[in-house]
């Protein structure tokens, strides 16, 4: 037996994922649609094996009583896992339907063929289709992983752009969890316990009834449930909750040299030797806590019944989920059913979770009345999980041209991965809520999390880190969008810079002295091309251009940019380029959309985003206090892929992050002359580092 | 009880006159299309048209919209921005697409063929978290095309 992918292997019965019915191909998936356009590429990978038109596939994605459980749809891993395990399952099925068609025919399954899911012999009908012999052939069997998938170049449907299977219901107003309803359905929002620890000493309760609103409420976790939205808003305004016992952080805590002054759990790997002598380069980098700020706010559905409580929530992992509330809540998780429904971006652990066990727990206290959740935008700032502020020390030793021979890092950050039960916002507020253990989050460097992409992909021959991570963050932090990578790309790349010009080389040629393997230099090569890199002037014009590469988690896609900025008081961009190796690109034009996407968003947390902490807890409330980048200030973006389709094909959604902050802040230097290593590099960050 | 033209039928709305617009829309009259994002008028996700004017549904009270009519992403399935968002793929999670479309067409309104920094200028109170935004340019300057047929 061949080693299966972790998806396929958890879960290897072939009728968890496909039914044949009616002249539709049942598919179910645990790897769910959270804006990246997932449930587009993984249809195109089973029509492709199974030889069905897209339009014979009925899709439901993370769902605990019919989808198999593929764990959280996150780590750009749903195509490398999700994606390899659902292709190994249609190529099985399709071998075992046409070696039962063979058999009825009398011949041999290479002579024939399969269209749009009607089996021909010699390019004529058979009067055998999947559907007349789903009843022969039993997919209540364990996959093997050994029929193999079609070749590349037998490929019709992947390695296409197809549509978006989603788009259209949401632009026809439908879709979203938040426009669900039930029959009888009653509208809660949780009192939220301003910080950990906080009891609640007192609400107004005597001020709902106005609002036609009642509250429920154990131990400190108390709702307001109301018969529409504006009147629940009223009433939580009314109930005006007084919580004792809250801690009160200081502004200063927002930043991240804060988490240097803190007690942390020290991890290191790597090199146990000493670094050797010789000149050194050392720099310090850092972002502060950064807002997912999905468009919505979290929302959820819950319904009690009869010993079954049902959610409907856009969590990114419906089984880790339901283990998390049936933990809390102190009941079987078979007594739970989760079901996926779409919400908007995720882009990481993000406050769905909670919303959905917010859901789940009232629904639980009201047995029978269904209960909708929507978070307010204020809440949403303030009480999902962050990603962590966190600062990184590059110290390097040079050889006689300048090229590091090694390599010692810091990493000081909090949590890039908090979602394990009891963690949970509401969690924490019940009567029974049990004591904490510390956060477990490994530090090695596959795949790692505030450690990720700490190894540099570039020939160094030796490099150790320490990972100092902090437990004690004034606010609560989990994965966002790329995890440590984003730092540490942000700082590797920005310290290649400072090294290249500090040993008086070109940047793009210095990245290409320290980089042999192929793929990865023809990436840098192609960048530089595009970008007419070569007529790069020089330091201190008032425009600069500036590069950054990763391969993400140095196993996954492969991304480099280019960024043109005009900067003088401020930083504006004015052209972005983007080479990147996704090898077999499923749907390619949806790789465009992962790359352009995160490009945008590590613009906009490179230049502008930072969550600020006063002494309530999150200060940040709204979209006034928390700007992200605007159409206007977003420069065209040419990205170029490249042709490797007989490469395994990579996750791409997060591989941009760190390349785009780093070339952004290398592109500012070239323009001012002037190094910015704390995110975000904003008007106030140019003139305290041009004072110094 | 006010009464609003919603995509050009009368509707009664029971709700008291200091409901937001967006709340009858979705809760009232389950026109779900107007998405709730912040409630702040800050994110333009609840965009909706009045007589042919953008307006953010969440901060405008239906006491003041009496007879008055509203639009909202269902009334525009016909429009040209609708089929131009798809034939872009404008689009990632799509919250912010409703509003994306109803300011786009408020725009082509008035500016038929608007210039590149038009369209982001009209677009700039609309905020799109997952990075469609040149997929969205696109498109209006697509549907802008397609009207001018």
């Amino acid at each position: 037996m061949t080693d299966l992918p972790k998806s396929l292997a958890d879960n290897p019965r072939l009728d968890r994922w496909l039914r044949f019915e009616t002249g539709q191909v049942h598919v179910t998936v645990g790897k769910v649609e959270i804006g990246q356009g997932i449930a587009t590429a993984l249809a195109q990978i089973a029509a492709e094996e199974l030889d069905v038109a897209l339009d014979r596939l009925a899709w439901r994605a993370g769902d605990t009583q019919l989808a198999p459980d593929e764990g959280s749809t996150s780590s750009s891993l749903s195509i490398e896992i999700g994606g390899a395990s659902l292709r190994l399952v249609c190529a099985e099925t399709r071998a075992l339907f046409l070696a039962e068609a063979a058999r009825l025919l009398n011949t041999a399954p290479e002579a024939l063929a399969i269209e749009d899911g009607t089996i021909l012999h010699d390019g004529s009908p058979t009067g055998h289709d999947y559907w007349t012999l789903a009843p022969r052939v039993s997919l209540v069997r364990d996959a093997t992983g050994t029929a193999p998938p079609k070749p590349r170049a037998k490929h019709r449907i992947v390695g296409t752009s197809t549509a978006r299977r989603d788009l259209p219901e949401k632009l026809a107003g439908r879709g979203f969890v938040h426009d669900m309803t039930l029959p009888g359905m009653v509208h809660a929002r949780v009192l939220r316990q301003p910080r950990p620890g906080a009891t609640l000493a007192a609400v107004n309760e005597a001020a709902l009834s106005r609002h036609g609103a009642r509250l429920v409420r154990s131990g400190d976790f108390a709702a307001i449930l109301a018969p529409s939205e504006p009147a629940l808003r009223a009433a939580v305004q009314a109930a005006a909750p007084r919580w004792d016992n809250c801690d009160a952080p200081t502004p200063d805590t927002a930043e991240a040299a804060w988490l240097a002054t803190q007690p942390a759990d020290v991890r290191t790997r790597g090199s146990e030797a000493p670094p050797p002598a010789g000149p050194t380069h050392e720099a310090t980098y850092s972002r502060p806590y950064i807002s997912h700020a999905s468009l919505g706010p979290s929302c959820a559905l819950a319904h009690e019944q009869n010993g079954i409580l049902e959610v409907w929530t856009h969590v990114q992992g419906v089984y880790p989920f339901r283990l998390n509330a049936a933990q809390t809540l102190q009941r079987d998780p078979e007594s739970i059913i989760v079901r996926h429904a779409h919400g908007p971006g995720c882009y990481g652990h993000n406050g769905a979770d909670d919303a959905a066990l917010d859901a789940a727990i009232i629904a639980t206290l009201v047995p029978g009345t269904p209960i909708r959740v929507l978070w307010s935008r204020a809440d949403e700032f303030a009480f999902s999980p962050a990603g962590t502020a966190m600062q990184t020390t590059l110290r390097a030793v040079l050889d006689d041209e300048g090229l590091p021979i090694d390599l010692t890092a810091t990493i000081t950050s909090g949590v890039h991965v908090n979602r394990a039960p009891g963690r949970l916002l509401a969690s924490r507020t019940l009567p029974n809520a049990q004591p904490l253990p510390p956060p477990a989050e490994s530090s090695d460097p596959y795949p790692g999390a505030g450690t990720r992409n700490i190894v540099p992909y570039y020939d160094i021959p030796a490099w150790r880190y320490t990972h100092n991570l902090v437990a004690g963050t004034p606010i609560r932090t989990s994965a966002l969008r790329g995890l440590g990578a984003v730092v540490n790309v942000f700082a590797l790349e920005c310290f290649l810079d400072e090294l290249a010009d500090r040993a008086g080389i070109d940047p793009a040629a210095y990245r290409l002295r320290l980089l042999s393997e192929p793929r990865a230099r023809n990436l840098v090569e192609r960048a530089a091309a595009l970008s007419n890199w070569s007529a790069r002037g020089p330091a201190g014009s008032g425009t600069g251009l500036g590069m950054g590469f990763a391969r993400y988690k140095n196993k996954s896609g492969y991304a480099c940019v280019v960024v043109e900025v005009e900067a003088d008081s401020e930083i504006r961009l004015r052209r972005i380029w983007c080479t990147a190796d996704s090898g077999l690109a499923v749907n390619p034009d949806g790789v465009r959309a992962q790359l352009e996407g995160g490009i945008i968003q590590a613009a906009s947390m490179a230049l502008k985003e930072q969550l600020r902490i006063d002494a309530t807890g999150t200060a940040t409330k709204s979209w006034a206090d928390y700007p992200i980048l605007r159409f206007s200030e977003i420069p065209p973006i040419d990205i170029e892929l490249m042709d490797t389709p007989d490469e395994p094909p990579l996750g791409m959604g997060e591989c941009t992050m760190g390349p785009t902050a780093a070339a952004i802040a290398n592109a500012a230097a070239h323009a001012l002359g002037l190094r910015l290593r704390d995110m975000p590099l904003t008007r106030e960050r140019i003139v305290e580092t041009a004072r110094k | 009880m006010t009464v609003l033209i919603v995509n050009r039928t009368p509707r009664d709305s029971a709700s008291p006159a200091t409901t937001p617009l967006l709340d009858v829309l979705r809760g009232e009259f389950r026109l779900t299309g107007s998405r709730f994002g912040c409630g702040e008028e800050q994110c333009g996700a609840c965009l909706v048209l009045v007589d042919g004017a953008p307006v953010q549904s969440c901060g405008r009270e239906i006491g003041t919209l009496g007879g008055r009519a509203v639009t909202t992403i269902e009334g525009l399935q016909d429009h040209p921005i609708v089929a131009a968002l798809i034939a872009e793929q404008a689009g990632q999670c799509g919250y912010c697409l409703s509003g994306m479309a109803v300011a786009a067409a408020a725009l082509l309104a008035r500016t038929p063929t608007p210039s590149r920094a038009e369209i982001a200028a009209a677009l700039d109170p609309q905020l799109c978290r997952c990075g469609a935004h040149p997929r969205i340019l696109r498109a209006v300057e697509r549907a802008s095309q397609e009207m001018a047929r």
